[in-house]
């Protein structure tokens, strides 16, 4: 460092004329403009802003300055100084910029590559289809309720008028639970339900009208296993007693699901039957969602729904038999009620093109995990 | 019961356009399961006419007999000259009338008829069967041998009537007046708003004291019995064609004129009738109880043992028919036989003819254990019109003396029980407040007599019901007719308001949770078949005494090898993840939740409790306490890969840690604090078992195992090598569970770690470990996480290091160095003084 000479004229030193100071200046913001990268503009900012740039050592010579030129040297540098420093903070914002862009294409992945680590897992579909049924009458106020699988013959036939030797109880073949040692053939008195149904018997006696339950569940009958049949399958029953209600609540509630379950347009229809526990009784049928009746006398469009019918079966219902509400402690002269009940298995079959009734029932990850956890 | 639209329209005049597939519609909407139409003579197309044999040659030479023919056709072949036709059947004569099909003819099937040449000649046509004709099968497979009064040339197509729909009608069990076709014309004639021909409406004989002797001792058992005596048929007269054909088309076969009289009397009035040959008969007719063990052959030839509660119709030879059910072998009528010499034809010429009413149930029993099921039993099981017996047994006569040349006997025997018609009370409105509609007095009253009620009274309806509908006895059996001839689909559609209803139960959630929660972690549920053979216990290693083994045994399995209930959802569950790995699926995750059956000490009895009225409180609990114990289990099976290998790097196998995390996921969605402990359990590796306990009423219980499947269930079970397993019970689970969670304060002052490393005995278990740390750490404890298991030189034999991360947090204050390290080393300390571990380095 020089000494201060105080006879000197700033403009008489050499580095702090005014044309030096510009043309250090110049050469700092070019040798930023320059730097093509943030390594190039360190070494660029080391040359012309470290402690040994030009304008560092000018500044010092500010200090061997007469006071009376110090000022005017003072703002020639300072400024000088100050463009650099923003012309440097300019370039490091543009350089920075550039390099976490080039950083970010470096980074980019395949993003389409699997990740399936753990595969997905998922519920049977005929769960979450009774989940979602049950649901549609739970939003509506009913409750879904449960009874057992091994059931008294009580509920499984006599509360449901199905009196010993009524026709109807040959209609559905029976497993039968073995009785105690030295008891017979099915003398026990104990079945796997047939039917949902004697869960409304359970329902009528423990809950006081008015009463509306959907009880989804297993059932069992000797049916051996084939594309279209199992022992082991899975019904809805609904169950509504109150005083007042009518075959139109019944159709009405049965148009609601319908319409839930297949859109707003499907329309259903009733047609007579017989079954013990309902008087009136009726087939259910909807319109095949598919082909909308579409393919009915029509061979061009032949659909394999409906089987070209225009109709889909669905189960059996009709107005409780007043036996029943007797049976069940209801009295028919106050109450009435209706009832409907429908398989599962079938609706999975035609609602999600399902062809083989065994692969309901097998268990093969192939078939379930499509369905997820929702259907 | 199957309909030939053409009889059906001798009772109604439905219009002439009208199809089949109408009549269905309309008999569908009426509440008839019509099954199927089916379309007789489809696409059958003349010439087809009665030819005549003229000359047969037996042809010589050919693997069978053929023979070449020449058949009188008169002018149908436009010639006039005889048909040449070669023909392989053999049941017919020169002489014979024959059904010949011409060139140019297309029989059903779509079987075009041409001049073809065959066995050396041309065959000009064929002499037709009834198969080819689309008849039905008559038995013989040979060619049809008409009577010979029909003209040669005569169309065959309308003569044999071949071209007709038969509606096939599934009949349900409260209607059994349809499986008549008087009864289906009922419902047809009321569809269309048509008048009824009845056939039943005949002019019937007093009964008299002179017919032949009948007793019946048995009133309750047959409370009506008529019989009618027709003598001197003609062994030789033959049904006539429109009689056999109309048999067929209703699906049954023709066998002799007097059975076969009786057969379409049957299927027009729907009262099954017998006719026994009297030569046969010894004695008065009667009617009783069979004897316990006595035995009867009936006429398909098979012996039969009695019950006592049977109905059997009586000689003084002892039984000569099984009441309803089926005649016996003894008085069956004889086939007619021609005398080879003579050519004189014997058989029967005098017949009894029963047309009785028979009680429903009686019959249906007797049906039902002797498993034999005829028309006759399926038509007094769904309940016959006793007042048709009368009538039949008329038209039955009339037929025998029409077509058989017979003599109706003056004697008319008829045995009646009093009874009186049945009447039913109903408020007019009833069927309008069942339906929701209304329908008002008048149609009320007026669909019931379209049905056969006779009606009175104004608002309070006293409707006596028609004989053959034993069905109606409710009032809502009678709105159920008003309604349905109303239509069910003019019903309105409202919905009911229903009272706000609580939503699921805790229960149900859970079950839905948990389903959500095991699919969520990669599982996929199987939804198996719970039976099982008891062998299996053997194959899962469970001792002797395991309440496991205490099954629920059907009586009529599907197979005899799985008799009995599931006790445990493994045998199934693992069925299916066998069933995947065959089929090569070989990284899997299955589960399953669903009741097991679990028979208490001694399986019970459920009596039959009466069902016209509320049984007590205490009788439906004898009911139940004759039922298992069904409660909700939850498993999960694995085998394979838990982890799949890729891009990222390796896979993990699955192990017993996956299987007893699946327990613990369960704990937490059921809310309930779960234990593991090492345990042993026959299916599982004994060294890699968890027993999962919760607290109950203050009890630890065992409620499932979890871990690693014991090698040699492995190999005995044919599953994948290392397959883990965790079954617990759902309902226990979830009865430790539900407390509602308390919400942690947080506090926002810095965390201070701590990380320790401690040897242990590799026998010491981390839960143990940790419940140390966890105490002696004491509230400043935030929490604590095993963050790695060591074993290995560097620890020494029998030796492990759980290394754990603690973290360390006041609510009030910054902790200081000496606090955490403070709060770590009494964790430390504790953890020595429980577990003898040492700080790893110290």
């Amino acid at each position: 460092m020089s000494a201060p000479n105080k006879s000197y004229d700033p403009v008489e030193v050499e580095a702090l004329k005014p044309e030096e100071i510009e043309r250090m200046r110049d050469e700092a913001l070019a040798a930023f403009a320059s730097a093509g990268d943030l390594d190039e503009l360190r070494e660029a900012k080391t040359a012309h802003m470290g402690d040994r740039s030009p304008l560092a050592l000018a500044n010092r010579e500010i200090g061997a300055l007469p006071p009376q030129a110090k000022a005017e040297a003072g703002k020639r540098v300072g400024q000088a100084r100050g463009a650099v420093n923003k012309a440097f903070g300019a370039r490091t914002v543009e350089l920075e910029a550039e390099r976490d862009e080039r950083v970010l294409v470096e980074e980019a992945v395949d993003v389409t590559l699997p990740h399936d680590r753990v595969p997905a897992g998922a519920r049977h579909p005929l769960t979450t289809l009774m989940d979602r049924i049950a649901d549609i009458f739970v939003g509506m106020g009913y409750e879904v309720a449960e009874g057992p699988e091994v059931e008294a013959e009580w509920f499984n036939f006599d509360a449901l008028n199905f009196t010993p030797d009524h026709p109807a109880r040959q209609m559905q073949d029976t497993f039968f639970v073995r009785g105690p040692e030295g008891t017979e053939g099915d003398e026990s008195g104990v079945v796997l339900r047939t039917h949902t149904s004697p869960v409304q018997a359970r329902s009528l006696l423990e809950r006081k009208p008015p009463v509306y339950i959907v009880c989804p569940g297993r059932v069992y009958r000797t049916d051996e296993l084939d594309a279209t049949h199992t022992p082991v399958f899975h019904q809805v029953e609904l169950l509504a007693v109150d005083e007042g209600l009518t075959m139109a609540d019944l159709r009405g509630t049965i148009d609601h699901m319908v319409k839930e379950l297949f859109g707003e347009e499907t329309t259903t229809r009733l047609r007579p039957h017989f079954f013990p526990f309902t008087e009136p009784s009726a087939e259910m049928d909807m319109q095949c969602y598919v082909c909308r009746g579409a393919s009915v006398g029509n061979p061009d469009r032949p659909c394999r729904t409906c089987s070209s019918e225009g109709w889909i079966e669905l189960g059996g219902c009709g107005m409780v038999n007043p036996k029943v509400l007797i049976a069940c402690g209801v009295d028919p002269e106050k109450y009435s009620g209706f009832a409907f009940g429908f398989g599962i298995e079938r609706m999975l079959m035609f609602r999600h093109n399902v062809e083989d009734m065994r692969d309901m029932v097998e268990g093969d990850i192939r078939f379930t995990r499509p369905f997820g956890m929702e259907i | 019961m199957r309909v030939p639209l053409s009889w059906l329209r001798e009772y109604v005049d439905l219009p002439a356009g009208e199809t089949g597939r109408d009549v269905a519609a309309k008999l569908v909407d009426a509440g008839l399961e019509v099954e199927t139409v089916e379309q007789l003579g489809g696409g059958l197309t003349g010439p087809l006419v009665v030819g005549q044999v003229l000359t047969i040659e037996e042809l010589e030479g050919f693997r069978k007999p053929i023979r070449f023919c020449t058949v009188d056709v008169g002018r149908a072949n436009g010639t006039g000259e005889p048909q040449e036709i070669v023909c392989g059947a053999r049941n017919f004569s020169v002489g014979d009338k024959v059904v010949v099909v011409l060139p140019g003819a297309v029989l059903p099937g779509d079987f075009a008829i041409a001049s073809r040449k065959t066995y050396g000649k041309t065959s000009h046509g064929m002499i037709c069967s009834g198969e080819e004709l689309g008849m039905g099968d008559d038995g013989t497979h040979g060619i049809i041998v008409l009577p010979p009064e029909h003209e040669v040339g005569t169309d065959a197509i309308e003569l044999l009537q071949l071209v007709d729909e038969v509606l096939d009608i599934d009949i349900t069990p409260d209607r059994g007046y349809c499986m008549s076709l008087r009864g289906v014309a009922r419902e047809a004639a009321t569809a269309y708003g048509l008048p009824l021909r009845d056939p039943a409406l005949l002019d019937v004989p007093a009964p008299n004291s002179y017919g032949y002797l009948v007793k019946v001792e048995d009133p309750a058992g047959c409370d009506r019995f008529t019989a009618r005596t027709v003598t001197g048929l003609d062994p030789e007269a033959r049904s006539p064609i429109w009689l056999t054909r109309r048999l067929q088309k209703a699906g049954m076969r023709p066998i002799s004129l007097a059975v076969d009289v009786t057969n379409y009397v049957m299927l027009e009035l729907g009262q099954p009738l017998h006719a026994y040959d009297r030569s046969r008969l010894d004695g008065a007719i009667g009617v009783r109880r069979a004897e316990q063990g006595e035995e009867f052959t009936t006429l398909d030839g098979v012996k039969r043992i009695l019950d006592a509660e049977d109905l059997v119709i009586t000689d003084s030879s002892g039984p000569i028919g099984l009441a309803g059910v089926m005649g016996g072998a003894n008085t069956e009528i004889a086939d007619s036989v021609t005398d080879p010499e003579t050519g004189q034809v014997t058989g029967t010429t005098d017949v009894v003819i029963e047309a009785a009413h028979f009680d429903s149930v009686s019959i249906s029993r007797t049906a039902r254990r002797l498993k034999l099921s005829s028309e006759a039993s399926k038509r007094f099981e769904r309940g016959v019109d006793p007042l048709a017996a009368a009538a039949a047994a008329q038209r039955t006569v009339d037929l025998l003396v029409l077509l058989a040349g017979g003599t109706a006997e003056a004697g008319v025997t008829e045995l009646i029980a009093p009874g009186a018609p049945r009447t039913i009370a109903m408020s007019a409105n009833h069927p309008d407040r069942v339906a929701g509609m209304e329908y008002g007095r008048e149609t009320v009253v007026r669909r019931l007599q379209e049905i056969g009620c006779d009606v009175y009274g104004q608002d309070e309806l006293v409707v006596t019901v028609p004989s053959w509908r034993p069905d109606l006895a409710e009032p809502n059996d009678l709105a159920e007719e008003v309604i349905r001839l109303e239509g069910y689909a003019n019903l309105p559609s409202t919905l009911p308001q229903v009272p706000s209803g609580r939503g699921l139960t805790a229960r149900q959630q859970l079950h839905r949770r948990v389903g959500r929660a095991l699919a969520g972690a990669g599982y996929v549920e199987a939804l198996s078949y719970p039976f099982l053979g008891e062998g299996v216990f053997d194959q899962l290693q469970l001792s002797a005494h395991d309440a496991t083994r205490q099954v629920v045994r059907l009586v009529n399995p599907i197979s005899d090898e799985e008799p009995a209930l599931r006790t445990t959802l493994l045998p199934g569950l693992l069925g299916a993840l066998r069933r995947n790995d065959s089929r090569g699926s070989h990284d899997l995750a299955l589960f399953e939740t669903g009741s097991v059956f679990r028979a208490g000490s001694q399986p019970g009895v459920a009596v039959r409790l009466p069902a016209d009225r509320r049984p007590t409180d205490e009788e439906i609990a004898t009911l139940d306490a004759a039922l298992p114990a069904q409660p909700r289990y939850a498993a999960v099976v694995l085998a394979g890969a838990r982890e799949q290998a890729g891009w990222w790097g390796k896979g993990r196998p699955a192990d017993w840690a996956d299987a007893v995390q699946a327990a613990r996921s369960l704990a937490v969605e059921a809310g309930a604090e779960l234990v593991v402990r090492q345990g042993q359990y026959g299916p599982w590796h004994p060294g890699r078992c968890a027993e999962l306990l919760v607290t109950l009423d203050g009890v630890e219980t065992v409620i499932g195992h979890a871990g690693e499947l014991h090698p040699r269930v492995v190999k005995a079970m044919g599953l994948p090598a290392r397959t883990s397993a965790m079954e617990l019970d759902l309902d226990r689970l979830a009865a430790a569970g539900g407390e509602p969670v308390r919400a942690p304060r947080i506090s926002t002052f810095p965390v201070a770690t701590q990380d320790v490393a401690l040897i242990v005995d590799t026998t010491v278990a981390a839960t143990a470990v940790e419940a140390a740390l966890r105490a002696g750490a004491g509230e400043l404890l935030e929490s604590l996480r095993l963050f790695d298991v060591f074993t290995g030189e560097q620890v020494g034999e029998g030796k492990k290091s759980l290394a754990y991360a603690l973290r360390f947090r006041a609510a009030d204050r910054t902790l200081t160095a000496e606090e955490s390290t403070a709060a770590r080393d009494a964790a430390v300390a504790l953890a020595g003084e429980r577990t003898g571990a040492v700080l790893r380095g110290a």
